[in-house]
């Protein structure tokens, strides 16, 4: 169910021509059109979110399958310490951590990225040289976003100079929440292009925005404005990813492909805490936007205490013994 | 007015300070000593039995960490509560091991005391299995008894409620954490002594209480990596050989199983303490 647009409708699909997709060229020549054309998005059925989450989270996932899930899942973790304490010692272990997630299995894959402040992206690129580890920065006065763009901008300069391979960006959700669209699309291009060669990682924080449907609008906004990856949330208010607000984001990632040729990939982060919860969201994936997302090219987890339980879920499976939180190490 | 209807009871497990179903679904039939039915009884799982040890783990931290005087009231609140109860115990304890009336009220005024006695434990054990000792230099060695960690506990088979209190309290006496696996056949007053710890000031998790089968469960829990500890009391000869072989691959601290089931009713003495204690031995300068 392709809500947007009739694909027929569109000429030169697939062709990207500067940040705005051919058939929404227009749609941000005033703040009134653009605001026009996101209250435009088809509403998002609540109740139905919530229905088909609950109906796809009872799929029974075993054995084979459980164990391609987990490490699938393990590849597609974006470790993250976000704290005021960190140091970097904590980020270099950590990045140890991200290179063998499992040191008694060589099997175990390593995860995408490395997820930290700005200042410390330097210490987690140099921990991680040699790796296919992405280094990802948190930027854009995370987690509030409360700053002027020109300090958001040199916030992201700076993690980009440090070696970010990845920024994580948050929206203005006060201009987003009082209607000032434009000003938000306009902010995201404009850390688009600071980003350079860097990919761009969009924080809706969903908590903030109440509604599906502004979580939708916020999507189209993001998608349209350049990002890379939209993502459910910067972990520090609560409720942050939840299945439902993942439902709609992969729908918006959906209908963006069919509507305009270019994929964007999705990141829920925070309170994705177990396996069961992790494998949740594949068949999410899996079921709404299709196979092409279920890769950590499209797809992510920001946490940091799933990976220990996907570990433990690892080697429960790989001695056929259940395992415990000695088993992991703790961070 | 006709008779009235008995309300039947649906027995569930004691997990997490909690009564959920089994995760698995399964129930089975409780027949009393004459093979007359008594009632369904939830048919624990070995995932049951891996939610317990989380909650079990999550619940060390608490238990361990609460002072001994504490833990010796709590102990003393289940013997309260119990107390309270005796008579339905009497008469579960009277059906499951087809005893008389007179032998089960004995049996479960014995278990009451044994709560009693263990209450009173609690506070001195550092005093007895602890020390403080002699050293060749200027500072001062002690030694402290501190709990095993998580602590799963095969229930006796043939005493269904002297029998399990005295393999439980013993492990929280300590400031263990339990994952009990009742009897199999008599499993009722495991049942019901769940309701009296979920009414004790026991924090949830603590003890959780499986009803079902241990040799289904046991080499689940013998193998599991986060279990720190195993009493074999209600595993028969060849199953505790084998729980025994499989709890060293994660060096497990193992009480073996007697041959025969002992008479609960004798003085336990520490035998049944120090399995589940560590000692930890520290050096303190003496200062000036």
């Amino acid at each position: 169910m392709t809500h947007v647009l009739d694909p027929s409708a569109l000429t030169g699909a697939g062709s990207l021509t500067g940040p705005l997709p051919d058939p929404f060229a227009d749609v941000t020549r005033s703040g009134d059109a653009f605001r026009a054309f996101l209250h435009g998005l088809p509403g998002v059925d609540q109740v139905g979110a919530e229905n088909r989450v609950k109906v796809l989270g009872t799929r029974s996932i075993k054995t084979t399958a459980k164990a391609w899930a987990i490490d699938t899942a393990i590849s597609m973790v974006d470790l993250t310490t976000l704290e005021g304490s960190d140091t970097p010692g904590k980020v270099r272990s950590l990045a140890a951590k991200a290179r063998r997630p499992d040191p008694e299995d060589p099997d175990c894959p390593p995860v995408a990225a490395v997820c930290v402040y700005g200042d410390l992206a330097g210490v987690a690129k140099q921990a991680l040289v040699g790796t296919d580890v992405k280094v990802a920065a948190v930027a854009t006065a995370f987690p509030s976003g409360r700053a002027s763009r020109a300090v958001k901008l040199a916030d992201v300069q700076d993690a980009v100079a440090n070696g970010a391979d990845e920024i994580d960006m948050v929206i203005d959700r006060g201009a987003f929440l009082a209607g000032r669209y434009l000003d938000v699309f306009e902010e995201i291009v404009a850390v688009k292009e600071a980003c350079g060669s860097a990919h761009l990682k969009v924080i809706l924080e969903t908590g903030e925005l109440v509604t599906l449907d502004a979580v939708r609008r916020a999507s189209w906004l993001a998608m349209l404005a350049g990002g890379d990856f939209i993502k459910t949330s910067t972990g520090k208010i609560s409720p942050a990813a939840t299945l439902p607000v993942c439902l709609v984001m992969l729908e918006a990632v959906r209908d963006f492909r069919a509507a305009t040729g270019r994929q964007v990939g999705v990141k829920p982060a925070g309170g994705i805490r177990t396996t069961k919860d992790a494998v949740k969201h594949l068949v999410l994936v899996n079921e709404t936007a299709g196979a092409d997302w279920l890769s950590p090219d499209w797809f992510r987890f920001g946490a940091s205490s799933l990976l220990n339980d996907l570990l433990l879920q690892r080697q429960k499976l790989r001695t056929g013994h259940y395992s415990g939180p000695d088993h992991v190490s703790v961070d | 007015m006709s008779d009235r209807l008995t309300v039947r009871k649906t027995y569930k497990l004691y997990l997490g300070g909690a009564f959920p179903r089994s995760e698995s679904g399964r129930t089975y039939e409780v027949r009393d000593a004459k093979g007359h039915f008594l009632a369904n009884a939830a048919w624990a799982s070995r995932k049951d039995a891996r939610d317990a040890v989380v909650a079990a783990r999550g619940a060390f931290a608490t238990w361990s960490a609460a002072t001994a005087y504490n833990r010796g009231q709590v102990l003393y609140r289940v013997a309260e509560v119990m107390e309270g109860r005796a008579a339905q115990f009497v008469e579960e304890v009277a059906a499951g091991e087809g005893i008389s009336s007179s032998k089960a009220r004995a049996e479960v005024d014995a278990a009451i005391d044994r709560w009693v006695w263990y209450a009173g434990w609690t506070d001195k054990l550092a005093a007895v299995l602890g020390s403080t000792n002699p050293v060749a230099g200027p500072y001062f060695g002690f030694s402290l008894p501190e709990p095993t960690g998580v602590v799963a506990v095969l229930a006796p088979q043939r005493s269904s409620l002297l029998g399990l209190v005295s393999v439980l309290a013993p492990v929280l006496a300590g400031g263990n954490t339990a994952v009990v696996v009742s009897s199999r056949d008599r499993p009722l007053p495991a049942i019901t002594l769940g309701e009296v710890l979920a009414t004790s000031d026991l924090p949830a998790g603590v003890v959780a209480l499986l009803t079902g089968d241990a040799a289904e469960i046991g080499p689940w829990l013998a193998e599991h990596a986060d279990v720190d500890a195993i009493d074999l009391a209600g595993a028969p000869a060849p199953l505790a050989m084998e729980l025994e072989r499989s709890a060293a691959g994660t060096v497990k601290r193992v009480l073996r199983a007697p041959a025969e089931e002992p008479d609960w009713t004798a003085d336990p003495g520490l035998s049944r303490l120090r399995p589940f204690l560590e000692t930890k031995s520290v050096w303190h300068p003496m200062g000036v």
